[in-house]
């Protein structure tokens, strides 16, 4: 059989420096899923537009062919017009990118952009065009084509806007299908619910996949080869079932051993102590008040609702759900950046036995002292720290602003925390741009700890690193919370991160907890349908334990849709009822 | 690659795992913002080039009367409305330095105009260091020493001379003190108020922002000509040149200030998203320490580029004035003024160089944009 894209040799650069892509071959069969692996900067991206011929202007093809069947003869999309360029994509060849929010345009209903393709390569007429889209939208998975057909991308939840990304680059049938990190921008349940929609596709349609991920997970579930990329060069590929079985590169080992798993459990975890509380949050709601513009009544909308979490010194208190479950609406009630509504109390001993603070209500003596004692490390490393700030200065900030130490000792105190992070004391002149997002967030780390805290707020802090940073990173936190004797509340919504880190485990769903349970216990005896929906969801990098859709599918839904138990709506929910010693599930008993 | 029995392919290079964690990542990247900004507006051709004749152009406004061979308000009476005169080297054939013919005006009654010939059999060197009128160096400094002038006799009128016999030439160069400083000042002006403004609507929000919104919708919805005019009529007449000088630029600034406040607002509401700001506000920074360490650092880049966007406008605007006669008023010199004496068209008909202060401005407000644009470009240097 003959390969429908075949690549050899390509070569990529910027200008006259180094290329960034070097001596990528690999071939796609015809009705096969390929994964392109690799780490952000790992030229996977380039690789894959290189096929389209979308680079950047200033990207350079050094070398190389690309040879694509179109119609039964292969031609060398690199020397092709561009003419010829565009009557393939969106026609023989599509694409998926990575940000739903970013790639429909919001102008534009979604019929028209869908449609859109028909038009250029099809020459249908209106009435058969809105057929074949309706069918789409059908197939894809919306319940009500028509409706999805009037409505604009921004009525539409992320997972809903890549299904109509689907839809778009499916309406053509096209022969090859590249999926650029489709689902990295998504919640978990949700990506499994898309990678099972890619998959169904694919069997009826017979169309041919690039799948572009940093996740191995996702690679087990969806491809039969993979080429594992590093640094712009192929490291290693072949079938996917030997390469996730039985690694053979240094580099796809290291992958390997990062990947973050949720893990096989034997028994239940004994409930853990709550003796000595450094935060407890008791009865915590907070509603905001929206205006809805014009004369109608003001929206309500519940963020958190009756959130009760109680973080044991030294121990870490994980809370995990989906965008918009009210995880971050609780850490920053935590650290008193917002009040919690009439009725909710947050407590804060600094001390084993000391009296406690109540953050909610702090006078402003008591706020100073309560931000040196509790900090927080942010999701976004390219975001957390000022361009126009020596690294030196960033960390020196919290000690100028609470006044302690001469300059020299700052700096000494800043130079001693870089070297608790695990990073060189000569990096204090630099500026935070020049590093990698793993060093950023170190620093971000670093910078916390200045104060000595013993609380430090995580507000999802590997979520936007690659895999072997993730772990490194999550090591690091491990490690200096032992040695420093700290707690972390940790924010994510990602089980596996979670599953090493946390002594407890709450997940929230809809600003609610639905359950609660050390790690352990969760995972051998998950309860309550959503908590089974995420462990069923994550990816696992096994091509023998695929994600069960099913599983998945029953606790995704709305609380409307679960079972008779568990089910709620809006905020008249069941109490969270203890199951078993330290095992907590909101359900009608 | 090595192909294994299992049909894979395996990378022979070898790998090593270990990471220095400390190098930095993008050592391209390795130097304060200031260096990157600097890195990348080098490679903007137009805009370094604009920059270049700005900075020069600045430069010469203290030195201007050492360079303009006369001085402003210098009247040669045998010589009004001069056409321009050009300097040359070689006199039949040889090589004697830099010299001009002299010319004699002789005034045709026909046509009623001055008509100038000039003599060619005597060509009388240009004299340089030489003395002339006095004038004041860097505004204080008296001298009478002039880069060029006029050999005794003869003239020098690189570009003409106006109605009452004056040096265009020398009249652009004194002109350029206003005319460029006018936008220095305006823009002070309206850098005060708009980062005022822009910073508490930004800051505080809630009804401080709707009340200064308002009154920036309000401002900008005045038409501007009517206004200046209005403004300006109000300067009474019985003012020195350098005071009306200075309101009329203060006039500008308070009508520019809207624009900017809005731009400084929009980019604090996005900057305060930002993590670092949350994360000092969090470290327990007070809102003062808050916008002077993070935010404002942060803009002032964006703030440096939309302000030389806005110069222009100024200059512009004070010229109109100026053109109108309502802006500075003779016997200041600027663009504008000069601009005002060739109002007539009949003059720029038969006497064309009488418009010539048109092209400094031209000049400069083109090289203002593209300074603008080429810093608008290179101000993001974290993204290439």
């Amino acid at each position: 059989m003959t390969p429908l894209l075949d690549v050899q040799d390509l070569s990529i650069g910027f200008g006259p420096s180094e290329p960034v892509v070097r001596g990528v071959s690999f071939q796609v069969m015809p009705g096969e899923t390929l994964a392109l692996v690799g780490e952000s900067g790992s030229g996977k991206t380039i690789t894959c537009r290189s096929v389209l011929r979308i680079l950047p202007e200033t990207a350079r093809i050094h070398g190389g062919t690309i040879n694509f069947k179109c119609n039964g003869k292969a031609i060398n999309l690199l020397d092709r017009s561009e003419r010829v360029m565009r009557s393939i994509r969106g026609d023989q060849i599509s694409m998926i990118f990575q940000e739903p929010m970013r790639s429909l345009s919001p102008l534009h209903r979604l019929g028209d952009q869908v449609s859109e393709v028909l038009r250029l390569h099809r020459n249908m007429r209106p009435a058969d065009c809105k057929k074949t889209v309706l069918e789409t939208f059908e197939r894809v998975g919306f319940p009500d084509p028509a409706r999805v057909w009037r409505s604009y991308p921004f009525e539409m939840s992320g997972g809903m806007r890549q299904r109509a990304m689907i839809a778009m680059a499916m309406v053509a049938k096209p022969d090859l299908l590249i999926a650029d990190e489709p689902t990295t921008a998504l919640d978990v349940t949700t990506q499994a619910q898309v990678l099972g929609l890619i998959k169904d596709l694919q069997k009826d349609t017979g169309m041919s996949v690039i799948l572009v991920t940093h996740d191995l997970g996702v690679v087990a579930n969806m491809a039969e080869s993979v080429v594992v990329m590093n640094k712009g060069r192929v490291m290693e590929r072949g079938p996917a079932a030997a390469v996730l079985g039985a690694p053979a590169h240094g580099y796809t080992k290291k992958l390997f051993a990062a990947a973050p798993m949720i893990p096989e459990v034997a028994a239940p975890a004994r409930e853990g102590k709550h003796d000595d509380l450094i935060l407890h949050l008791r009865n915590v709601s907070k509603t905001y008040t929206m205006r809805a513009g014009g004369w109608s009544k003001p929206m309500t909308v519940t963020a958190c609702h009756e959130v009760d979490l109680s973080l044991q010194r030294g121990k870490t208190l994980a809370v995990v759900g989906e965008s918009g479950s009210g995880k971050t609406t609780c850490a920053r009630i935590a650290l008193g950046a917002e009040t919690p509504d009439d009725g909710g109390q947050v407590l804060f001993r600094p001390a084993a036995g000391a009296t406690p603070v109540q953050i909610n209500a702090m006078s402003q003596a008591e706020r100073i002292a309560f931000q040196r004692q509790a900090q927080m490390v942010f999701q976004d490393p390219y975001s957390s720290l000022s361009p126009r700030m020596r690294v030196q200065q960033a960390l020196t900030e919290p000690m100028e602003i609470h006044k302690l130490g001469t300059k020299a000792e700052r700096r000494e105190k800043a130079a001693e925390m870089l070297r608790l992070v695990g990073l060189d004391s000569s990096m204090l002149g630099r500026f935070p741009h020049a590093f990698s997002g793993g060093q950023r967030q170190r620093l971000s780390i670093a910078r916390a700890l200045t104060l000595d805290p013993v609380l430090l707020v995580c507000d999802e802090p590997t979520s936007a690193l690659d895999v072997s940073v993730q772990e490194q990173i999550l090591t690091l936190l491990e490690d200096i919370r032992d040695r420093a004797g700290l707690s972390y509340l940790f924010i994510s919504h990602d089980l596996a991160v979670v599953a090493r880190i946390a002594d407890e485990v709450a997940v929230m769903r809809q600003g609610v907890v639905v359950e609660q349970a050390p790690p352990d216990t969760l995972f051998y005896n998950p309860r309550h349908p959503y908590t089974r929906a995420l462990i069923a969801a994550q990816p696992e990098p096994d091509v023998n334990r695929p994600i069960d859709l099913t599983l998945v599918a029953k606790g995704a839904g709305t609380p409307a849709s679960w079972p008779e138990q568990f089910r709620f709506e809006g905020i008249a929910v069941p109490a969270l009822t203890e199951l078993e010693p330290g095992h907590k599930v909101r359900c009608h008993v | 690659m090595t192909q294994l029995p299992d049909g894979r392919f395996v990378d022979d290079a070898p790998y090593s795992d270990s990471t220095d964690l400390s190098a930095p990542e993008r050592s391209d990247m390795d130097a304060s913002t200031w260096v990157l900004v600097w890195r990348k507006f080098k490679r903007h051709k137009l805009g370094l080039i604009s920059g270049i004749f700005l900075l020069l152009s600045y430069l010469m406004l203290p030195v201007a009367g050492f360079i303009a061979p006369y001085t402003p308000n210098e009247r040669s009476a045998d010589y009004l409305y001069a056409p321009p005169q050009s300097v040359n080297f070689w006199h039949e054939g040889e090589f004697i330095g830099p010299f001009v013919y002299p010319t004699t005006a002789t005034a045709d009654l026909v046509n009623y105009r001055w008509t100038y010939e000039t003599d060619e059999t005597r060509p009388m060197p240009l004299q340089f260091f030489c003395e002339g009128a006095t004038y004041n160096l860097f505004g204080f400094i008296r001298s009478d020493t002039h880069l060029f002038c006029a050999p005794e006799g003869a003239t020098i009128f690189l570009w003409g001379s106006d109605r009452l016999g004056r040096d265009v030439f020398s009249r652009i160069l004194y002109g350029a003190q206003l005319s460029l400083t006018v936008g220095l000042i305006g823009i002070t002006v309206s850098f005060a108020l708009g980062i005022f403004f822009g910073s508490i609507a930004g800051y505080f929000g809630g009804k401080t922002d709707w009340l200064i919104n308002r009154a920036i919708e309000i401002l900008r919805s005045l038409p501007e000509l009517p206004l200046w005019l209005a403004l300006s009529a109000a300067v009474p007449s019985n003012w020195g040149p350098v005071a009306v000088f200075f309101i009329i630029s203060i006039i500008l600034g308070i009508l520019d200030w809207p624009g900017l406040a809005r731009a400084v607002r929009s980019k604090f509401l996005s900057l305060r998203e930002e993590e670092y700001v949350r994360a000092a506000e969090m470290m327990g920074a007070k809102p003062g320490r808050v916008i002077r360490r993070h935010l404002l650092p942060n803009f002032m880049s964006h703030l440096i580029a939309s302000a030389t966007l806005s110069i222009p406008a100024m200059i512009l605007g004070e010229t109109a004035l100026s053109f109108l006669g309502l802006g500075l008023r003779a016997p200041a010199v600027s663009w504008g003024v000069m601009l005002n004496d060739a109002q007539n068209l009949a003059s720029i008909e038969i006497y064309p160089w009488t418009a010539i202060p048109m092209l400094p401005i031209i000049f400069v407000v083109l090289a203002f944009n593209f300074l603008g644009d080429g810093l608008r470009a290179s101000l993001d240097p974290y993204k290439s």
